[in-house]
């Protein structure tokens, strides 16, 4: 009961916090929008990209919908070095509360704000024409959650080992641009030379957009179930570590 | 329980430098006991580790009769820690700093609301308890600290040098909760500090650190008895023959002459006003005024380390 309510109260606090500072919703939803507007146009006009009714940025909308829950879950992960700066991390880590159930209430309130920057991209699907039916939210929404639950625990496993903002540029440099990159966000993974075809199948990301892209436009390159069990598996073993590294390095953190 | 903290050599070591050096300190129950030290001296060490932040390389320490090493989830939860920097979230008001430090401390829904309304008062926040602490003014802000220290209802509050940076009247505010909070609450303070004044107004009983170690603990009047240093000045209308008569007796130690005034060192000064005036009567001479100085926290400090507080590593 007291961990479900240590739970519960660092998830509100994820809450209040993405409430509060209103210049990272707007952000949260520019970005994107950028991203399908100027860039998703731009190129669809200078390439042919057949077979999807909407075209290149139709093809592209569940991958953005991926970046943005990419960068989201990441950077909120990584901010936990930032309440570390400010003192707050160790007023939550002398709490006498598990220190899995201070990962676990972390990684759903980042999934949480992930999931609802989702929501409010796809009630914007007319914008890239892209048909939305309430099955297709459903379960786009429900996809959503494992994905930004996993990506959260890279960011907090990320933050385990970090200790300044410093590190801020390599995090982006070495993590989250090739994530978002390699996931086929921007373009089609199949038919892609030898090299880049093995890292693309090693980014989880890459199953989260093609699930998204099976569930939105009714196509993908991997099976919908193979999709989803590499999400879950994913999600689980990003939250268990990142538990297992706040409890073994609890003194560095503090 | 008549010590609430006790520790057995208890020790840090960071490779060759050994930051806290086989400490053992008894905190008695209820007291408001001190660790006065110069920065550098092992206080945060210490405390750290008394709070389960830091692991000790060597001895150990119970807190509220659990090991620090092996029950630290006990440990806890019996105390409150006020860290010697600042610990708030900027965009969180001090109502809701205090309800999440009652969730996570596991403090009972039903009693709650109550516990941080009686909080709320003692550290006085009033209408700034629904504003965002980034509003805060440095002192709201420590007491905010403070004040969710106690939420919890634990049985040791923890500070780390709590008037740090904070201006002198802000300074004495937080000392006149401090002082509240022991009155009114079943709470032992630990702090640390190393401000003279602070330690010596508001500590039961004072450990004074240098380089790691312990040298002496004891109530702040008996430290101060013990160097046995009281400055009676005194103002007589024939000094040079007071001076030479008073050198006589025996428990006059030395005679300084400044000016007009003469300053006499001795023992126990507060027993010796009255026989020292009918000394002077005896032979004639009229006490225009005498004045009983007791030493500082400061000389004592000296007189243990041979340097002052301020000089010190």
């Amino acid at each position: 009961m007291a961990e479900i309510e240590g739970i519960y109260i660092i998830w509100l606090r994820e809450m209040k916090r993405f409430v509060r500072y209103r210049s990272r919703i707007l952000t949260s939803v520019v970005t994107p929008l950028l991203w399908l507007l100027i860039f998703g146009t731009g190129l669809g006009s200078a390439i042919r990209f057949g077979g999807i009714p909407g075209g290149y940025q139709a093809f592209i909308y569940p991958g953005i919908i991926g970046q943005t829950i990419l960068f989201t879950s990441i950077f909120s992960g990584v901010s936990v070095i930032i309440d570390r700066q400010y003192g707050f991390l160790k007023e939550i880590l002398v709490a006498p509360i598990a220190r899995p159930s201070i990962v676990f209430g972390k990684a759903i309130g980042i999934s949480t704000t992930a999931v609802i920057q989702g929501i409010i991209l796809l009630l914007l699907s007319f914008v890239v024409g892209v048909q939305m039916t309430p099955l297709i939210f459903i379960a786009s929404i429900l996809l959503m959650i494992p994905i930004s639950v996993g990506l959260a625990g890279v960011g907090l496993l990320i933050a385990s080992f970090t200790d300044s903002m410093e590190g801020f540029n390599l995090i982006m440099s070495f993590v989250v641009l090739p994530i978002f990159l390699l996931s086929g966000a921007l373009f089609p993974v199949t038919g892609l030379p030898n090299f880049l075809q093995v890292t693309v199948y090693l980014d989880p990301l890459t199953y989260g957009v093609d699930a998204l892209r099976h569930i939105i436009l009714g196509q993908g390159a991997i099976p919908l179930h193979i999709s989803v069990i590499v999400i879950l598996v994913f999600a689980v073993v990003m939250v268990f570590l990142s538990a297992l590294m706040f409890s073994k390095k609890e003194q560095e953190l503090m | 329980m008549d010590y609430i903290i006790e520790t057995n050599n208890i020790t840090k070591k960071y490779g060759d430098f050994i930051a806290v050096n086989s400490v053992n300190l008894k905190v008695p129950n209820n007291s408001v006991y001190g660790i006065l030290g110069p920065n550098g001296a092992g206080k945060t060490t210490l405390i750290s580790m008394l709070c389960t932040i830091l692991r000790p390389t060597g001895g150990s320490a119970t807190v509220n009769g659990y090991d620090v090493v092996k029950n630290a989830r006990e440990v806890r939860a019996s105390i409150g820690i006020v860290f010697q920097s600042r610990a708030l979230d900027d965009i969180l008001t001090g109502r809701e700093h205090l309800d999440m430090h009652a969730s996570l401390y596991g403090v009972p829904g039903e009693i709650r609301k109550k516990r941080i309304d009686e909080v709320l008062d003692l550290i006085d926040l009033g209408e700034k308890a629904d504003e965002y602490t980034k509003t805060y003014s440095g002192g709201m802000k420590r007491r905010l600290e403070i004040g969710r220290g106690l939420v919890h209802h634990p049985r040791v509050l923890f500070l780390d040098e709590p008037t740090l940076g904070l201006d002198p009247q802000t300074r004495e505010k937080i000392w006149e909760y401090i002082t509240k909070l022991n009155q009114e609450e079943d709470i032992t303070v630990l702090m640390t500090t190393h401000y003279m004044e602070e330690a010596d107004q508001l500590c039961d009983e004072v450990a004074i650190i240098n380089q790691g170690k312990i040298i002496k603990s004891d109530s702040p009047i008996n430290l101060k008895r013990e160097l046995k240093a009281d400055t009676i000045t005194v103002k007589v209308n024939k000094p040079e023959s007071f001076v030479q008569k008073v050198k006589t007796l025996d428990y006059v130690h030395k005679v300084f002459e400044d000016d007009s005034t003469i300053k006499l060192m001795v023992e126990r000064g507060e027993n010796l006003v009255p026989p020292l005036v009918n000394f002077a009567n005896k032979n004639g001479i009229v006490v225009e005024s005498i004045e009983l100085q007791h030493p500082n926290l400061e000389d004592v400090f000296i007189s243990y380390t041979g340097t002052s507080i301020t000089e010190g590593r």
